[in-house]
């Protein structure tokens, strides 16, 4: 069997990361650290998918202004969302002067960005790429559940999907937290049907990806310093403990899930966070900084995405998911 | 038990079982508690009303249930567009939704919804993607139930 896990010997830099997010994921614990909080979640605009592209657009403007570096030196932005045809980062790439490649991996496509963009770094082919990727509550909620003003109660496994994004400058030539490898991760499928269950349908591909790189780079899960996945949830995040126990390997110590970071877990949030912003938000605003000053040494960054549509699950498909994994570390020696 | 599709190859069962232990279960009593309590509260107003129009009113037979209905729905689409239904939905979940009230709620939240997409493929084409199987399965099990009264009435 071919092997996942790819190694970057040039090592990319993150030069910089910027998160914008609504007012509910200011309020939550991780809140003072995003760079920009708004004050509602329309942002100006007339529609949520206009409001969602438009604060994809700042986070991408925010991460270029805190590099330092011009429009015109970017090679590319690696970006997607949650949208039917990626609406946002499409509309988001056509308000910068750069190429673009569009990328759709769910929830996971904050990773899939970093990693696609690395391996263009890792060549020296581009000298600085953006990576970037959000989700917005409302306009999720229209594309994949419910009318927001329908009278109806939500399950408890349910989520609720994060309203921001992130966005990372990642450079072949500048300093800061280095990405040194990746594990590509491969759909996995244990025949979860419940598409507010997505914790558990996740768990599966989070456990294999894992697996993987663990087993081909020889690593335990004592080299780093976390293992932050993306929108496992309380209960995914409990599964994919137990799965990763079975091939031998105890993660309990060092595994963090972004969608308990971000919101504080009350009555309507359940689970807690998902979408791809989650992992984008609390990447770009909490764990970055920490990687920068050195008080995070290692981490696996590896959010997880459920590869379905309205239409799949209506057709009584189960749930196919994906979790690609990026190994960042210090710079701080 | 979560549901599992026997016919699809990817099904592991010893996961789908474990999953079913694990997830966190709706508190019944809690839930069936609040729905009743709505629900009925919202019964109890119909009856209010049908009081008050056929004393103050003197509305009698099917101009009555009209009127009353005609109330009701309007209450419902009301406290809709002032987004205030969803919140009663969430504390009340089938409470609300089953009444006329929330048939109200199923029909004006769409149309709010989608009005962004316009007012003909937007607002009126996706009105009913709630309440469509209510009126479908309703008109034709109305005509099942008209057809088994003429031929056994």
């Amino acid at each position: 069997m071919a092997e996942h896990t790819i190694y970057f010997k040039n090592q990319p830099r993150i030069v910089s990361a910027y998160a914008v997010a609504g007012p509910k994921e200011g309020a939550g614990p991780i809140g003072r650290h995003i760079q920009k909080v708004l004050l509602d979640d329309k942002f100006g605009e007339k529609t949520y998918e206009k409001a969602e592209c438009k604060i994809l657009r700042s986070a991408i403007e925010g991460a270029i202004l805190s590099a330092h570096i011009e429009i015109k030196d970017v090679g590319a932005l690696f970006s997607g969302d949650l949208l039917n045809q990626i609406i946002s980062a499409s509309f988001a790439a056509r308000e910068f002067d750069m190429p673009f490649v569009g990328l759709y991996s769910a929830c996971s496509t904050m990773s899939e960005a970093m990693m696609v963009s690395s391996a263009f770094l890792d060549s020296k082919q581009l000298r600085y790429a953006v990576a970037a990727t959000g989700s917005h509550f409302s306009s999720a909620e229209r594309q994949y559940r419910y009318p927001l003003e329908l009278g109806c109660t939500r399950p408890p496994q349910s989520q609720w999907t994060v309203t921001g994004a992130g966005a990372c400058v990642l450079s072949s030539v500048g300093n800061g937290p280095k990405i040194t490898a990746a594990t590509i991760g491969r759909v996995v499928d244990f025949g979860v049907t419940d598409a507010n269950n997505m914790g558990a349908a996740m768990a599966p591909a989070a456990a294999n990806t894992l697996w993987m790189h663990f087993k081909e780079t020889g690593r335990c899960p004592d080299y780093y310093d976390l293992i932050v996945t993306g929108d496992l949830g309380v209960l995914g995040s409990k599964l994919v403990k137990e799965l990763v126990w079975e091939k031998g390997y105890d993660i309990s110590q060092k595994h963090v899930d972004c969608g308990e970071l971000i919101y504080a877990i009350k009555e309507q949030e359940f689970q807690g966070g998902s979408g791809a912003g989650c992992s984008a938000v609390t990447f770009c605003s909490y764990l970055y900084p920490k990687l920068c000053d050195g008080s995070l040494k290692r981490i696996l960054f590896m959010p997880t995405g459920a590869l379905l549509s309205t239409v799949s699950t209506q057709q009584g498909e189960s749930i196919p998911c994906i979790a690609h994994a990026v190994v960042i570390e210090s710079a701080v020696k | 038990m979560p549901k599992t599709n026997a016919n699809n190859p990817y099904f592991n069962q010893n996961y789908l079982e474990y999953v079913g232990r694990c997830a966190p279960r709706t508190n019944e009593v809690r839930t069936l508690y609040r729905a009743f309590m709505v629900g009925g509260l919202i019964c109890c107003i119909g009856q209010f009303l049908r009081y008050l129009f056929s004393s103050v009113l003197g509305l009698g037979g099917d101009e009555l249930s009209g009127f009353v209905s005609m109330v009701l729905i309007f209450m419902g689409s009301l406290l809709t567009g002032l987004g205030v239904y969803d919140r009663i939905g969430k504390f009340a979940g089938g409470g609300s939704i089953v009444p006329i009230t929330g048939f109200a709620n199923s029909v004006v939240s769409p149309a709010m919804e989608f009005r962004s997409e316009g007012m003909i493929y937007g607002l009126a084409a996706k009105m009913f993607i709630i309440a469509g199987p209510i009126i479908v399965y309703g008109v034709a099990s109305s005509v099942v139930v008209g057809l088994l009264y003429w031929i056994f009435g």
